[in-house]
């Protein structure tokens, strides 16, 4: 291969950011420096039912300055993007409150519900199936397409269809999935798994998607301009769509009073999937069910604006039935979700509406990539939805936090996520899940911090030892706050010393 | 086998639910703040979606959507105001059409059933599409919507009967666009490369 040229085409084309006609719905909204080429870090190392090295993969992640750079750029854009949004809005936490107690309804009353989407889906001419787990969803959905004599199928992006291992299983029974959102096509085709949740190559350098293009389309590697790239898969993949036999989408919420399926995507590619073809597939989770319409305004007004700062997806898609002529199936999936509904601590976690703002917003995600998690779901809700399904291979990922809590005041239906990690740290620390170096340091701050007076004692030795310690000696193997971040100054006195000198014994100021 | 999971997952439902009631809340409209005139607030927001309005010159809708057509391709309608005529390239798009025969069209025109102010939406349904995919297929899209079918917010939007009427309706907003590739905003990404909405008053039929 030849050496990459310079990318040509930065988001901004001004030196005061993007044009305003391109800064709207998902664009960044700031001028992002054009970047790489450099080698694209990869995801963790999956070694069987082996506990994830997310920190292994997040030193390679951060090893790669024009990856890391971009990446923390381009996801805290979205953050900010997400304020600006909800600061346009009154009654935005009225929203996140009334959006929140939806869920804990829909929740706890949730057999009602799928009963009540059921005879309405069915009364609409839809066909319901329910799947207990991956393999029963991968089963049912062959039978559909084999008795279509459908080999072709074009779907729009879908994260249950990720957990259930869908498109490798299609792939072995000789079904040709072809993925119509860009993000997730160039996922596809390099075989890497997506790395977000809405934004599933955000991972990657337009660079990077250049030597992909180039390996499966044939189009020129040095050409990294974006319009390019965008316009040969929308080339490449339209003949795909138009000749397909059937098509695939998600489900964003299934509104229980209708029967309908709510779909939301910025491409269209969920209606071209949907009515191009006669056959309609739509993948649901459990948890996706909700009331009735009117709750549906609530959770499409929050979606876009948490998960990409714009005020609606370009396309808001409901399907009630089969288009004229054709033929529309639902598959309800559990695969671990009536348990997760079942632990008292962490059931509320299936409010989730995978709007990404909690992945945005994290430091630790911004700087380590969603492939580090070596999960489906990466980040901060990543961090309590793995373990239910492994507890073993996802024990270490609750330690992948700073615990800022910055993801539980962004999430818009106000799932208390720190709160959970931390309860997932004691569950797995309960199981004998955690390392034991880890342990041993734990069990030793447990006993000074249950001491107030052992703990008041021991900082003003830490800091005078932090201030006077060579840096050899902090920055070591050992503490593993220090790889991959500067420590904080530290304070000249603590709190307690300075609160006894300048407040003394009453309180009052001396 | 379905019917088998169907009972496995109901029954672990009944069984791991939380047993707390919590009600369902009611959802206000929160519209005491819209303004009385929702149309320059959509087209705020139609153009902060990356759509636009088709100006119509005299008050003219119908010559400003033929001027807009006029030597454009091939051009699919759905709306009584454009007749077809194969002459100008221009199909009328009937039921009977297969979806992917509407591959080869540069600009379809529709009608929206309503427009959406807090968002610049313009909801199409089946009905107004006659095939669905006249929506998305075709290179370009010009919407007529009737301006005082346009609602205050979202929460209006789900309250129209449209919602449950049709087995098929879209909250279209500008053209279809996609950022995945280092937050590059690109227009037409698989479904429309522009929107145009033109304001015109929907005729008696």
């Amino acid at each position: 291969m030849t050496e990459q040229r310079k990318p040509e085409t930065p988001a901004g084309r001004t030196s005061e950011g993007a044009p305003a006609s391109l800064t709207h719905g998902a664009g960044a909204s700031i001028t992002m420096p054009a970047r790489g080429p450099e080698p694209q870090p990869r995801g963790a190392v999956i070694r069987g039912n082996h506990p994830i090295d997310q920190a292994e993969a997040a030193k390679r992640f951060m090893a790669a300055p024009d990856h890391l750079a971009m990446h923390d750029q381009r996801l805290w854009d979205l953050r900010q993007k997400r304020d600006r949004q909800k600061d346009q809005i009154e009654e935005w936490e009225d929203l996140r409150q009334l959006a929140s107690d939806i869920k804990t309804h829909t929740l706890t009353h949730l057999d009602t519900y799928l009963e009540m989407f059921e005879k309405n889906a069915k009364a609409n001419g839809v066909h319901v199936h329910w799947a207990k787990d991956a393999a029963d969803h991968n089963a049912i959905v062959l039978d559909i397409l084999r008795s279509k004599n459908a080999t072709r199928l074009i779907k729009s992006k879908s994260m249950l269809t990720e957990e259930c291992g869908f498109r490798e299983y299609a792939a072995e029974h000789g079904i040709e999935v072809v993925e119509t959102d860009l993000g997730e096509r160039i996922q596809q085709l390099d075989d890497e798994a997506p790395s977000h949740v809405v934004v599933p190559a955000v991972h990657k350098l337009r660079t990077d998607v250049a030597a992909v293009f180039a390996k499966t389309m044939g189009t020129d590697p040095n050409d990294s301009d974006v319009i390019h790239l965008a316009a040969h898969q929308r080339n490449h993949t339209r003949p795909l769509i138009l000749s397909a036999d059937a098509g695939m989408t998600g489900c964003n919420y299934a509104v229980a009073e209708t029967g309908s399926v709510v779909v939301c995507t910025n491409e269209g590619n969920a209606d071209l999937s949907a009515n191009t073809t006669g056959l309609h597939i739509v993948s649901a989770g459990i948890e996706k069910i909700i009331p009735r319409l009117e709750d549906a305004a609530v959770f499409v007004r929050m979606l876009s604006r948490s998960a990409l700062g714009s005020p609606i997806t370009q396309y808001t898609s409901h399907f009630r039935g089969p288009r004229k002529g054709g033929e529309m199936h639902i598959i309800f999936v559990d695969n671990g979700r009536t348990d997760r509904l079942g632990l008292e601590k962490f059931w509320t976690s299936l409010k989730c509406i995978r709007c990404g703002a909690c992945m945005n917003t994290c430091p630790v995600f911004r700087r380590s990539g969603g492939l580090s998690y070596g999960a489906t779901y990466a980040g901060p809700i990543g961090l309590i939805i793995d373990p239910t399904f492994n507890r073993h291979k996802y024990s270490t990922l609750p330690f992948s936090s700073t615990m800022n809590g910055s993801c539980t005041n962004v999430c818009p239906v106000k799932i208390n996520i720190h709160e959970q990690i931390a309860g997932w740290r004691q569950v797995l620390a309960e199981n004998h899940e955690i390392p034991a170096f880890k342990k041993s340091m734990m069990k030793a701050a447990g006993m000074l911090l249950a001491s107030p007076r052992l703990y008041r004692a021991s900082l003003p030795l830490a800091d005078s030892a932090l201030r006077h310690l060579p840096r050899f000696i902090v920055y070591n193997r050992m503490n593993t706050w220090t790889r991959g971040r500067e420590m904080p100054h530290v304070p000249k006195e603590t709190f307690h010393q300075w609160y006894k000198k300048n407040r003394g014994r009453n309180g009052k100021k001396s | 086998m379905s019917t088998d999971s169907r009972t496995a997952i109901f029954a672990a439902i009944r069984a791991n639910r939380p047993n707390i009631q919590p009600p369902l809340p009611d959802v206000p409209l929160f519209d005491t703040d819209a303004p009385a005139d929702l149309v320059p607030s959509f087209v705020t927001m139609l153009e902060k979606m990356g759509g636009s309005v088709l100006e119509a010159k005299n008050s003219d809708p119908v010559a400003a959507l033929r001027a807009a057509i006029t030597d454009k391709g091939i051009i699919a309608t759905c709306v009584p105001e454009l007749h077809g005529d194969p002459s100008l390239q221009i199909r009328t798009i009937r039921p009977d059409m297969t979806p992917t025969s509407l591959a080869d069209v540069e600009i379809g025109v529709v009608r929206a059933a309503f427009g959406v102010a807090e968002t610049g939406s313009v909801c199409l349904t089946d009905d107004e599409l006659i095939v669905n995919t006249a929506g998305f297929l075709p290179q370009h899209l010009i919407v007529l919507l009737d301006p005082k079918q346009i609602v205050a917010n979202l929460h209006h939007a789900y309250n129209r009967p449209e919602m449950r009427d049709h087995n098929y309706a879209v909250f279209q907003t500008g053209p279809s666009a996609t950022a995945d590739i280092e937050g590059v905003l690109i227009h037409g990404a698989q479904g429309v490369r522009s929107l145009r909405v033109l304001f015109c008053p929907a005729t008696a039929q």
